[in-house]
């Protein structure tokens, strides 16, 4: 049995031995498992977003195999999973340069890393065969919770907790056997409240008021909230190593921002209750904080345009720091904009599960999310080819990242438009004029202006698709044949 | 970069205003929380007790709150039977569950939140869709189980698939979406024409 296990074991981890390199310390070599696992589940997530795109086109395609519900839960979960997976990768990439001093327990990191991934794999089996169950507690712990976003079964919660917990520890132990400083300080306590958080969403409950009442603590306050103090830690490192960003400014902003998006965010949490049977002054605080969401969006969009200018663009690592520039905005426009165009009552009693949240939640996810993580792996591929040159003169004139950074964020852009024009059309027809019932509901998907949109959003989820497979092939090649060592900043001070 | 740092810019203050305002929210958070399930717990004004099943349900507009409100009416026990709050309790425990464990909410729409590729269930019991009030149970409950073989054409061509229903979680599911239909949802979604004002304007 232990030989089959050791046997079993040896093959896994042998499935990472292509990111072994000499050039990396602990924390960056389960950094780089972690981010190869991560674009997988991205070409995931797009793979199964087009299936059900095209569903919308042809209802028949794959029905009764991978019916929508499938694909569409598989859609985001993938996506939900490989940008934490992201995140955590990123934060054991800096964690020694950070704190100064190896990893405590990086042992019990790398076990942690192979259980979740195998968590992972065995609960999107389970959504592809198995897909459903009886309407017993059993399916709830083994199959599917059922529950937008967090669908994955009970005995995969208790698991995703105890990972985090371990990863935690690895933080906050590795902290105080080193250094802290603001930007550790922020992200171990953000770490604390997001471990905390995802526990609201793990028990069952009959009335589905309150049930969804927790079901958004986990929701938003994980997205709108300690994701983005998440990623604004990931961007202060990021500004620092990139640009050499002086640590003081780069503090300052991110206290500001943690001020600015908790201040916001907590409480625009009350956006999600308008509508779920929660009491009506949740209009008055969900409108007013949610309205309020986009300005630490402009003020990080502020501060990374300021921290280029004032260095030049001189940057080390010219792809991530165009996918850097990307978030800033991809962020701004597509959680602000974007979340304020619905956010109030007024008109979200109208949007409100229209496609304008599919719209919105396209634009914003990855503005916000997948944009800040592609920046750190051409981070981590630099250092990892034994950090290489990778400004400006690359082979090419460097056209595999530059079109890839066209072609994610043009198809991206150009399905949102599609979706918001779908949601325009659903919300005036379906909901305004012809009062939401399912006649009403069958008349807006079936009219023309939909099912164009729906043509388009499938055309511009093509272009995304050939964006990351350029991606891919760019995060497999670049400086392979690089000689020039990375290009030295000179600090201030 | 010599000149010093303004006071209203520096580091130390702005870490401290971090602190304050992130602990202000959530307490305020944790305080707006426990009254708002006090005041959705079940048998309240908002969320109604789960024997509410055993009533006539409607959804009007209420010109003095200016919005729609369910209207819950006369005796109309659920598939002829008159239940006690603990039986429907456990009725609509098994219809919950059933929508959860058949991912019901990746296709349709429960309070509004979903997928988008079928329709919203908030008032589901109460749609137009069924005909009349009379029939609309037994239709409710044959479509459950089998929703192909007794699918209606709508203009987009998508049907539901057949999910394995039994008969039992079919009568639970339909008493979830009558309870349901009842949630004080705050004038979401506004307009609606109940089957009910299809019968009595």
């Amino acid at each position: 049995m232990s030989a089959i296990l050791s046997n079993v074991s040896g093959k896994v981890t042998s499935l990472f031995a292509f990111t072994e390199s000499p050039h990396l310390n602990g924390g960056q070599k389960l950094a780089s498992k972690y981010f190869t696992v991560a674009m997988v589940l991205f070409l995931a997530q797009l793979l199964f977003g087009l299936l059900a795109a095209i569903q919308f086109i042809w209802p028949n395609f794959l029905f009764g195999w991978l019916d929508f519900s499938v694909n569409r839960m598989v859609h985001t979960n993938a996506m939900v999973v490989w940008l934490l997976y992201g995140f955590l990768g990123s934060v054991y990439w800096f964690l020694e340069e950070e704190s100064g001093t190896e990893i405590v327990g990086l042992k019990l990191g790398v076990i942690g890393f192979y259980v979740l991934t195998i968590a992972v794999t065995l609960v999107v089996l389970v959504y592809l065969l198995i897909q459903t169950g009886p309407g017993k507690d059993a399916s709830i712990w083994f199959i599917n919770e059922g529950r937008e976003y967090i669908e994955a079964p009970r005995w995969a919660d208790i698991g995703i907790v105890v990972v985090i917990l371990v990863f935690f520890y690895n933080v906050a132990a590795t902290f105080a056997k080193g250094r802290w400083s603001g930007v550790s300080g922020v992200l171990t306590l953000d770490l604390i409240a997001l471990a905390g958080l995802y526990t609201a969403g793990m028990f069952y409950l009959t009335n589905i008021t309150a049930d969804q009442y927790w079901w958004w603590w986990v929701i938003h306050l994980w997205v709108e909230a300690t994701w983005e103090v998440l990623v604004g830690c990931i961007m202060a490192w990021s500004l620092m190593h990139l640009l050499g960003a002086r640590r003081k400014i780069v503090q300052t902003w991110l206290y500001i921002e943690v001020a600015l998006m908790f201040g916001s965010g907590i409480l625009g949490l009350g956006h999600h209750y308008f509508w779920i049977g929660t009491p009506d002054y949740w209009f008055s605080i969900g409108g007013f904080f949610s309205a309020l969401e986009p300005i630490p969006l402009v003020a990080m969009v502020v501060h990374s345009v300021y921290d280029a200018g004032v260095h030049k663009f001189k940057a080390t690592n010219h792809p991530a720091m165009a996918w850097i520039i990307a978030h800033t905005f991809g962020n701004f426009i597509g959680a602000g904009v974007w979340g304020f165009m619905q956010t109030l009552p007024q008109i979200n009693l109208y949007t409100h599960g229209t496609q304008w949240s599919a719209s919105h939640g396209h634009i914003a996810f990855f503005g916000a999310y997948a944009t800040i993580n592609i920046a750190f792996f051409y981070m981590a591929v630099q250092k990892w080819r034994g950090n290489v040159w990778m400004s400006g003169d690359l082979p090419g004139n460097g056209w595999k990242w530059k079109w890839s950074v066209g072609l994610l964020n043009f198809g991206v852009l150009g399905m949102t438009v599609a979706l918001l024009i779908a949601g325009y059309e659903q919300a005036f027809i379906e909901r305004a004029m012809q009062g939401s019932t399912w006649d009403a509901y069958f008349a807006a998907q079936s009219h023309p202006w939909f099912r164009e949109a729906m043509v388009w959003r499938t055309v511009f989820g093509l272009v995304t698709i050939g964006g990351l497979g350029l991606l891919i092939w760019d995060l497999m090649t670049i400086g392979k044949d690089e000689s020039r060592p990375s290009l030295v900043l000179t600090h201030e001070e | 970069m010599s000149q010093q740092t303004p006071n209203w810019a520096s580091e130390a203050r702005w870490k401290k205003i971090a602190i304050w305002v992130t602990a202000g929210s959530f307490v305020l958070l944790i305080f707006l929380t426990f009254d708002t399930l006090s005041k959705t717990s079940v048998g309240g004004e908002r969320v109604r007790a789960y024997s509410v099943i055993n009533q006539e349900i409607d959804y009007r507009f209420d010109a003095q709150k200016n919005r729609f409100m369910p209207v819950i009416g006369k005796e109309a026990p659920l598939f002829g039977k008159v239940v006690t709050e603990a039986e429907a309790e456990q009725l609509v425990t098994l219809g919950k569950k059933t929508v959860q464990s058949k991912n019901c909410m990746n296709c349709h729409t429960l309070l509004g939140n979903g997928a988008y590729y079928a329709p919203d269930l908030t008032k589901a019991w109460l749609d137009p869709n069924w005909i009349d009030a009379a029939n609309r149970e037994n239709l409710m409950l044959a479509f459950l189980k089998d929703p192909v073989g007794n699918a209606r054409a709508n203009a987009s061509g998508r049907k539901m698939p057949n999910l394995g229903i039994t008969d039992e979680e079919a009568h639970g599911i339909v008493a979830f979406l009558k309870w349901m239909s009842a949630i004080d949802t705050n004038g979401f979604p506004n307009n609606f024409k109940t089957i009910n004002a299809k019968e009595q304007p």
